[in-house]
């Protein structure tokens, strides 16, 4: 609808307020944090969705570094004589060929298909950020230069790029999750680039400069606070796409090596016995759409609704 | 609007009659009343103007006539009567032979208002094709019939185009081309002009008016601008906060206002009002060196390349000027006449192509490095938009001290006093401090901006555009404040308007741009009682309410003289 | 507009030669020496003949300079040679271009799926009054690029082959085989066109010739398809060109879930085997398609957008 509603529903307080009668002086705010925090507590709570994100989130990094707060089975060693059982009581998502516990295949793989989406998203934070804020803010000759090396890296297709670099660095948890990380550089040299610019020609930024303060100062107090917003939703989002990829390579077969229990392998065993136990796909399929869905959820609270709300 | 229409024409009923109308919005916040019992009369064949500051519940009050709300809003209460409907009851369906057909919108902004991918004569053509007063081989004829009578030249050729290739004055034709295409009885005209360049806005409005007049169509005018209202309406209603404050006759209003906001109002509307007095210049500018001296100054900008090589855009065009401590030089234009380019450039916040700058006798047209930095103390800028030019994240004290902290003025303790002095030099609480720039209306953000323009007592403030954004009676108290300041601390301000009307409250001396080139200068007094230049005459007719008699002195005159 | 397509045209081919660079620098430089994988490769101890590895060396040019190691093969990747396959000693050019077919069948009726599931969804999401369904249809998008395909793919199988029995699981059989695969494919590709178009959608119902739409006197559907629908369209056509490429990649995941032949298998074999010519071959492959539905949305795009304008006819318009 047309611009004058909006404005007619934002600020009809302003109108009245004649600088003539100074605005009554409110309670002073509670000095910075604590009411932060707890604005976003009230925020979470009020979103049931959301809320349950984060719960299953926290269970997943608890997970990764505690499995042990969730189950106290093996996941390597199984009972043969227990094997293909569905899920029950005892085992909560089933047994599978060798009699192991999938649940606690689950909940220890955890740790190595997080610890490797970590990697993967941190190269490409870390990677792709730089490059963009230093196209973004030097600009000319280098932004051109920078731009034109990730236009390259987009015309590869993400996955085809991960699988040339696992066949250069070979197979592992570790090398799996690097390449999936230099894949997604180039999302983020875009996003921190454009925002790095957007931010750089605010009017604010040259009221600073304007202002007399010094290039460094300008990056670090405006420019970097401003931009930092979508780079961070867009690592949340990664975070979820990272999974996938990562998921995808180890369903492939380009992971840590048998036993190890990652999720896409899991997957992978499982697929062989797709006629008789259903369970052994679709339970720990279920843990990563979960994990996905849980990322992209706080990537579109972070990206839209909280920030709205500021 | 001449007398006979007034007074001789069958006015017993009113075509539009709205009794105790109630809009909401429901936001996240809650729901927020933006009109709230209304009431409202437009008689056939003349012009009620809805006048209001922005939050007034004026736009929304227009809407809600068809029911143009967006999907948060709600008709709370209230009936719209029009003819024999009440259209706050009518379903949806029966509402859409209304829409176009009977009622015609001309909408705010005409450079967003077009569908982008559809071409002009379609888009006209669709009303038609709608009500069923065209046929599919008739209706291009019609558009480019309709577009004529709109007042686009060459409409055949127009009819063809894209919105984009036109510009805002024959977008803003369009719009009221697809407005009176099904010749409706009644034109909701919503703050139609003021998107569009001053002269522009006279054009159109004056076409929009022999239109209606030709049809006797009636026209529901909202506008924020009460000279506007004053020259074009035979009624007006008062808006504030959602409620009529005052309704009637325009000449009754504007002669002898009953209710406080409108007689605020009245005070306040820059157009309305003549040059504040100012104290006589108490030392001869001959006497003092210059602050500013700009010799002959050109920026060019290189174009993007098309087929026919390289090509240059003369922004500024061979420009001087001077400008005095304790003086307000004023730079007044359209847009892209290049006066905010020539502020730039003294500023240094660009590089001229040719031409010297002398600031303070010393050559600062290619300073770098540490002399650039000193002129960044001693002249500082205040920006039309309040909302873009502070952080976001910074506290207002950070705001202000950031100027302070630049130039390692002082120790915290010290930047923070001197913050609280400009606060209250600006007139705000001194709890504001603490808070982000999100939380302070635009009027207050202005203040904040300027408080932080003085942190480092320049010599000189070069303001752009300084009101614009803001509300009539906000802008009449931040020029106020200006003054004020100049009065106080001596600062020179280089003060950049496209608006004659607030020039005249605030400059000593103007001077009239026009593609890069200075046209006319002038003391205020001269220039405006005696223009030279045709732009200038052109510049000073498009003040809307120019026309209008004084009120106070020629209550009983006939105002068919003044159309 | 000979010129733009041929401007258009010369930066094509330079992202190519680009993106042949990466992945020469990654493929051939990245692990060091690349012979002793690929002899080894070919082995299935790991003991390597040193012989065999000189003579490797000798074959692929690694005893050369790496300058002009690789000015011969550019050379010969120009003229649409990229070496033989290290695992099966036939052409790169002629493994990938007898996969090709099956794949494009595949990622063909997967990309017909996902604009037609996905744009269908978006309009109706928004269009329809009742709260509920919007709700409801809005959250399948957010579902659907969370799921990994390759569950999806086996979910299916599971259903509607050995529950159901409707589909084949395996194989590549006719047009029943090719069902389950693309609508796999599909699933994540047609909820970005979906979260892309609805996104748009909503943006161009809140723009203001919107309203002045409905002030003619326009009815929803007509506002919903002749309105909003035809501007926001525009980016959603983009997101379809670079989801081209995502869905070639896409089909080694489901190639491998349901034992199809095609060029996804082929990358996955070739991986496997540390194929090295071939890996690079699927990699500049890939490239080429997404460079490919590059070109020609841009150049489709003036077509449905008149403000963008090329070069030669914005001369023509000014005069």
């Amino acid at each position: 609808m047309s611009q004058s509603l909006v404005d007619d529903v934002d600020d009809p307080a302003e109108a009245a307020l004649g600088p003539s009668r100074p605005v009554a002086a409110g309670p002073v705010p509670d000095p910075g944090r604590r009411m932060d925090v707890r604005r976003l507590l009230r925020f979470v709570v009020r979103r049931p969705g959301l809320l349950l994100s984060v719960v299953v989130l926290v269970l997943m990094v608890l997970a990764s570094f505690w499995p042990d707060l969730f189950t106290s089975q093996d996941p390597l060693k199984g009972v043969p004589s227990q094997n293909f059982r569905g899920p029950s009581g005892s085992h909560w998502f089933g047994t599978d060929e060798l009699g192991r516990d999938v649940f606690s295949r689950v909940v220890h793989g955890a740790q190595l298909s997080l610890e490797a989406t970590l990697i993967a998203v941190l190269v490409a934070f870390v990677v792709g950020g730089l490059l963009g804020v230093v196209a973004g803010f030097v600009g000319r000759w280098v932004d051109d230069v920078v731009m034109r090396f990730v236009d390259v890296l987009l015309s590869i297709p993400a996955l085809f790029m991960s699988l040339a670099l696992v066949t250069a660095l070979g197979y592992g948890t570790v090398k799996v999750a690097v390449a999936v990380g230099i894949a997604s550089v180039a999302a983020f040299a875009r996003v921190a680039r454009a925002e790095v610019l957007r931010v750089r020609q605010a009017v604010f930024v040259e009221a600073s400069r304007a202002g007399g303060a010094r290039w460094y100062s300008v990056l670090a107090r405006h420019v970097l606070p401003n931009a930092a917003g979508p780079v961070i939703v867009l690592a949340t989002l990664d975070f979820g796409s990272s999974i996938l990829a990562v998921s995808a390579l180890s369903f492939l077969g380009y992971g840590a090596p048998p036993p190890a229990p990652e999720w896409g392998t899991l997957i992978s065993d499982g697929r062989n016995y797709l006629a008789n136990a259903w369970w052994l796909t679709a339970l720990p399929g279920l843990a990563i759409a979960a994990t996905v869905l849980a990322a992209n959820r706080i990537a579109r609270a972070l990206d839209g609704e909280w920030s709205r709300q500021r | 609007m001449t007398d006979e229409r007034e007074n001789g024409e069958d006015v017993t009923t009113p075509l539009l009659e709205i009794r105790g109308l109630s809009v909401s919005y429901r936001t996240r916040g809650g729901t927020v009343e933006a009109v709230r019992g209304v009431d409202l009369d437009v008689w056939p064949g003349q012009v009620t103007a809805v006048v209001g500051e922005s939050g007034s519940g004026k736009s929304t009050t227009a809407h809600a006539v068809t029911r143009l709300l967006s999907a948060n809003g709600r008709i709370d209460a209230g009936t719209v009567r029009f003819g024999r409907h009440d259209l706050a009851a009518l379903s949806e369906a029966e509402l859409r032979t209304v829409r176009g057909a009977r009622i015609g919108l001309v909408p705010q902004d005409p450079t967003v208002s077009l569908n982008p991918v559809k071409r002009i004569g379609d888009q006209v053509a669709e009303v038609l094709r709608i009500h069923g007063l065209a046929t599919r081989r008739s209706a291009p004829a019609e558009a480019v019939a309709v577009l004529d009578r709109a007042g686009l030249p060459d409409a055949a050729v127009r009819a063809r185009q894209y919105p984009h290739e036109l510009s805002g004055g024959m977008r803003q034709r369009a719009l009221i081309a697809i407005a009176i295409a099904a010749r409706p009885e009644l034109i909701i005209a919503d703050e139609p002009t003021s998107a569009l360049d001053v002269t522009v806005q006279r054009v159109i409005l004056d076409h929009l008016q022999r239109l209606t007049e030709e049809s006797g169509t009636a026209v529901l005018l909202v506008t924020h601008d009460l000279g506007v209202a004053a020259e074009r309406a035979q009624r007006l209603v008062v808006m504030a906060q959602g409620k009529v404050v005052e309704a009637g006759p325009t000449r009754d209003i504007l002669a002898d206002p009953q209710d406080d906001y409108t007689r605020h109002l009245l005070a306040s509307a820059p157009s309305l009002t003549t040059a504040r007095p100012r104290t006589p210049v108490s030392t001869p500018e001959a006497q003092t060196a210059p602050l500013v001296e700009v010799r002959n100054l050109v920026k060019e900008f290189r174009l993007p390349r098309t087929g026919d090589g390289p090509r240059t855009l003369r922004a500024v065009d061979d420009v001087s000027l001077t400008l005095h401590r304790d003086r307000t030089l004023a730079l007044v234009g359209e847009s892209g006449s290049g006066k905010s380019t020539t502020a730039r450039l003294v500023l240094r916040l660009a590089d001229a192509t040719a031409g010297q700058i002398l600031f303070d006798g010393t050559d600062v047209t290619a300073a770098k490095g540490a002399q650039a930095r000193q002129l960044r103390r001693r002249a500082q800028l205040v920006y039309q938009n309040p909302y873009a030019s502070l952080d976001p994240r910074f506290s207002i004290g950070e705001v202000i001290t950031e100027p302070l902290r630049a130039f390692k003025v002082g120790d915290r303790a010290s930047r923070l006093a001197r913050a609280h002095e400009l606060l209250g030099r600006v007139a705000l609480p001194s709890a504001m401090l603490e808070r982000r720039p999100a939380e302070l209306s635009g009027g207050q953000r202005q203040r904040v901006a300027i408080a932080r323009a003085l942190a480092l007592s320049p010599d000189l403030v070069v303001c752009d555009e300084p009101v614009s954004a803001l509300d009539v009676s906000v802008q009449a108290q931040v020029l106020e404040l200006l003054a004020e300041l100049q009065a106080d601390t001596g600062v020179a301000y280089l003060f950049i308007s496209h608006d004659l009307a607030v020039v005249r409250q605030i400059a000593h001396h103007v001077a009239v741009m026009r593609g890069g080139r200075v046209v006319e200068t002038g003391p205020p007094e001269e220039l405006f009682t005696r223009p030279r230049h045709e732009y200038t005459r052109e510049l000073l007719a498009a003040i809307p309410g120019g026309h209008v008699p004084d009120p106070a002195s020629e209550t009983t005159t006939s105002r068919g003289a003044a159309s | 507009m000979r010129r733009y397509v041929i401007k258009r045209l010369t930066q094509a081919l330079g992202v190519l030669w680009a993106a042949y660079t990466v992945s020469f620098l990654v493929l051939d430089y990245l692990p060091g020496d690349p012979v002793t994988a690929m002899a080894g490769a070919g082995m299935d101890s790991g003991q390597v003949d040193p012989k065999q590895i000189a003579a490797l060396r000798h074959e692929y040019g690694f005893d050369k300079p790496v300058l002009a190691q690789y000015a011969e093969y550019l050379g010969r990747a120009v003229r649409g040679d990229f070496g033989d396959s290290v695992s099966t000693g036939r052409p790169v050019t002629s493994t990938l271009a007898d996969a090709l077919p099956q794949t494009l069948q595949l990622t063909g009726a997967a990309l017909l799926l996902a604009v037609v599931l996905g744009g269908g969804l978006a309009v109706l999401a928004t269009y329809t009054a009742r709260r509920w369904l919007r709700q409801l249809l809005l959250s399948l998008p957010p579902l659907g690029v969370s799921v990994p395909t390759f569950w999806v793919g086996l979910l299916l199988v599971e259903a509607f082959s050995f529950r159901l029995h409707w589909f084949p699981a395996f194989g590549n059989d006719g047009l029943t085989g090719v069902v389950l695969p693309a609508l796999t494919l599909a699933v994540p590709t047609g909820a970005q066109v979906a979260q892309v178009l609805a996104k748009s959608l909503l943006t161009a119902l809140d723009q203001a010739f919107v309203e002045t739409a409905r002030a003619k006197g326009a009815g929803r559907w007509r506002v919903h398809l002749r309105h909003a629908l035809r501007n926001a369209s525009l980016p959603a056509l983009t997101v379809v060109g670079l989801l081209v490429g995502q869905l070639i990649a896409g089909s080694v995941v489901v190639e491998t879930v349901f034992s199809r032949d095609g060029l996804g298998r082929v990358t996955a074999a070739a991986v496997t085997a540390q194929d090295i010519p071939l890996v690079q071959g699927v990699v500049v492959f890939g490239a080429l398609i997404f460079v490919t539905t590059n070109l020609v949305v841009d150049l489709v795009y003036p077509l449905l957008d008149p403000r963008i304008v090329v070069a030669s006819d914005r001369r023509a318009a000014l005069a």
